[in-house]
């Protein structure tokens, strides 16, 4: 079983909803993204989702593209990304997970790029300009490195689309909350119940929800219907008002 | 071949959460396009609303001036000003028949703005266009024109604040909006089916010339056939019925910038690799890290660094001879048909002239037809500003 739905089903079994936080490789600096990404491994992340910055991020809100642009002004790239990760192999409790844009994979060359994840302990892969129709490729390149390519799906994808990226899925399925781009949103819409029931009927992995989540209190009403929350743009602006990774999950423990 | 592919270019590299709208558009476009009613409806509104089909030209005086027969396909003298108003008007009956109300666009130059606001004004819509903040300055008076017809416009002030970041916040809108709202895409680009779709639109473009050439010329066709390439809209509506007729020889002109080292260019085939940007498998202005290099034309309709898959996939199989002019060569061109001919071409389509221009020796006696794809009216305050 892929380690993503392992840690998550750890957080299940003592009652709780699997922690998925993300930042981009690099924010705010070299230096401290380490720090940051520590923290978030003591304070019992299951997975941690980690950017990897693109120039033109199209699924992505302000925050996010702001935090990803500026980590590409100071060279990040994935050939950076890999070789730190895999100095700290076996350093992370919790799952690792990259995610990004498929033309720096692309140009990286997938067999490498799923080589060197595997060498880096990295076992999940979003890639959020590739729907189901083109993942194939991708898909034959990383899963024969245990690097499980995570499904996107939101509140207009059909329940036959969401069989399709069921059959064969490993690590967790990533329900996106609303339909538009990352950052955080004062209410979620409400039909996310319905469609996250469905999810959990197709799915026979964990279901996480994402966009727009910010505090823990929003997600009592989806008790039952999810297993873990991600949360990116609400990290990053507590990061960039000057705190701690830690104080940020305090309210999620 | 892959759905949506033109031979390894092409596909539809999006996030999932716009595959349910694209889908639909695939579906309206086998259900409603072929239907009488939305043909019938199309050819009046070219007829009556663009005034197709649009002229070819003939020009004596450059022709002398060059050695060779220089004909003109006049996409200028549609209504607005180029041939966006082609993809505009179809994809704009095709969205209304769809049931959408509002028409969303990214435009570099504005002409495709322009063409999209007329559009939606014609079919009781709503525009929605999206500018790069230095596109929006630029082409202030294509500004103008849109805000007057009506458009609402979002100057877009990320990354390079061109044409490559007004698709990025077009695309994120589109996400949002996708229940209500068509995507009106402005080139042969993008995600399947929007460069099947704008093909469908433009190639109106050579069906006209081919004929009006030919009776013209005693049914000979002509040797050389040339267009602009940006996305590649214009350029692909002037090859497609030339394609296969295999004495043509067909030139698409991409922008080369200033043309000194190290400049940004806008020429993706000349000077790009494989890769995915805006839904696409093409070719890309990209470092080797995979990020989308900014680009350089003097044409805000040309300053994109990526091009349409099926200009990817005609350079592959050597169909389409692809090359390059500089920002100098294009205001040249500007300026000597202007003096010559007495019609201003848009700094886009001067590329395709100056080809004709500057690769006189070679073209000694031949008969070339180019593209005029728009006038340029809209570039008098960048001349202003450099001449
Ligand atoms: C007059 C004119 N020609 C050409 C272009 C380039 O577009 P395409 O390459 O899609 O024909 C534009 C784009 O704005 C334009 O305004």
């Amino acid at each position: 079983m892929n380690k993503m739905q392992v840690k998550i089903e750890e957080a299940r079994a003592k009652g709780k909803v699997g922690l998925i936080p993300f930042l981009p490789a690099g924010f705010p600096n070299r230096e401290q993204f380490w720090k940051e990404m520590e923290e978030l491994d003591a304070a019992g992340a299951s997975v941690i989702e980690i950017g990897m910055p693109f120039s033109d991020p199209v699924a992505d809100g302000p925050v996010v593209e702001k935090a990803s642009l500026k980590c590409l002004e100071d060279g990040i790239n994935l050939t950076w990304i890999l070789t730190e990760l895999k100095k700290r192999k076996g350093q992370f409790k919790a799952a690792l997970l990259l995610m990004g844009y498929l033309n720096p994979v692309y140009q990286y060359g997938l067999d490498k790029f799923g080589a060197d994840c595997e060498a880096a302990g990295v076992s999940g892969l979003i890639i959020a300009d590739m729907p189901l129709e083109e993942s194939q490729f991708v898909k034959d390149a990383v899963e024969p490195h245990n690097v499980a390519l995570v499904p996107l799906i939101g509140l207009n994808t059909t329940k036959e689309r969401m069989r399709l990226y069921a059959d064969g899925a490993q690590g967790f399925c990533y329900f996106v909350s609303v339909l538009g781009t990352t950052g955080q949103r004062e209410s979620l819409p409400a039909r996310i119940k319905e469609k996250l029931a469905e999810a959990k009927e197709v799915f026979d992995i964990p279901v996480a929800l994402g966009f727009g989540i910010k505090h823990p209190d929003q997600l009592k009403e989806f008790g039952g219907l999810m297993d873990a929350a991600v949360f990116g743009s609400a990290l990053i602006s507590h990061i960039e008002s000057g705190h701690s990774s830690d104080s940020f999950m305090e309210p999620w423990k | 071949m892959k759905k949506g592919y033109f031979g390894d270019f092409g596909g539809q590299f999006i996030p999932e959460l716009l595959m349910p709208p694209l889908i639909e558009l695939e579906e309206a476009m086998k259900t409603i396009l072929p239907t009488e009613e939305f043909q019938t409806r199309f050819t009046n509104m070219l007829k009556e609303n663009v005034g197709r089909p649009s002229a070819i030209t003939y020009c004596p005086n450059l022709s002398k001036d060059l050695g060779l027969d220089l004909w003109l396909k006049r996409e200028d003298l549609n209504h607005s000003g180029a041939h966006k108003i082609n993809n505009t008007l179809g994809q704009g009956l095709l969205a209304k028949m769809m049931g959408k109300d509002v028409l969303l666009a990214e435009t570099g130059a504005g002409m495709h703005g322009v063409a999209t606001t007329v559009a939606a004004a014609m079919l009781d819509m709503k525009a929605v266009i999206y500018m790069g903040a230095t596109d929006v300055v630029r082409q202030a008076p294509n500004v103008g024109r849109m805000r007057l017809m009506g458009a609402e416009i979002v100057a877009v002030e990320s990354g390079t604040k061109t044409l490559k970041d007004a698709i990025n916040a077009a695309l994120r809108r589109w996400l949002s909006d996708q229940e209500t709202t068509h995507y009106c895409f402005g080139t042969a680009a993008g995600p399947h089916p929007f460069p099947t779709l704008v093909r469908e639109f433009q190639q109106i473009i050579s069906k006209e010339a081919r004929e009006q050439f030919m009776a013209r010329n005693d049914g000979n066709l002509p040797d050389v056939v040339v267009a602009c390439v940006g996305g590649g809209s214009n350029a692909i509506g002037m090859f497609h019925n030339f394609v296969p007729d295999e004495s043509v020889k067909i030139v698409g002109v991409e922008a080369a910038g200033t043309g000194e080292p190290g400049c940004y260019s806008s020429a993706p085939i000349d000077h790009g690799t494989d890769g995915v940007l805006h839904g696409m498998m093409s070719k890309l202005l990209q470092t080797e890290d995979g990020q989308i290099e900014p680009s350089h034309s003097i044409a805000p309709g040309l300053d994109y660094p990526g091009v349409g898959p099926e200009h990817a996939h005609l350079d592959a199989i050597g169909r389409v001879d692809y090359t390059t002019i500089n920002d100098a060569q294009a205001i040249n061109a500007f300026k000597t048909l202007s003096r010559r001919e007495g019609i201003i071409p848009a700094l886009e389509s001067s590329h395709a002239v100056a080809y004709a221009i500057e690769n006189r020796e070679k073209l000694q006696g031949k008969s070339v037809l180019v593209c005029l794809s728009g006038r340029g009216d809209k570039d008098l305050g960048i001349l202003d500003q450099i001449l």
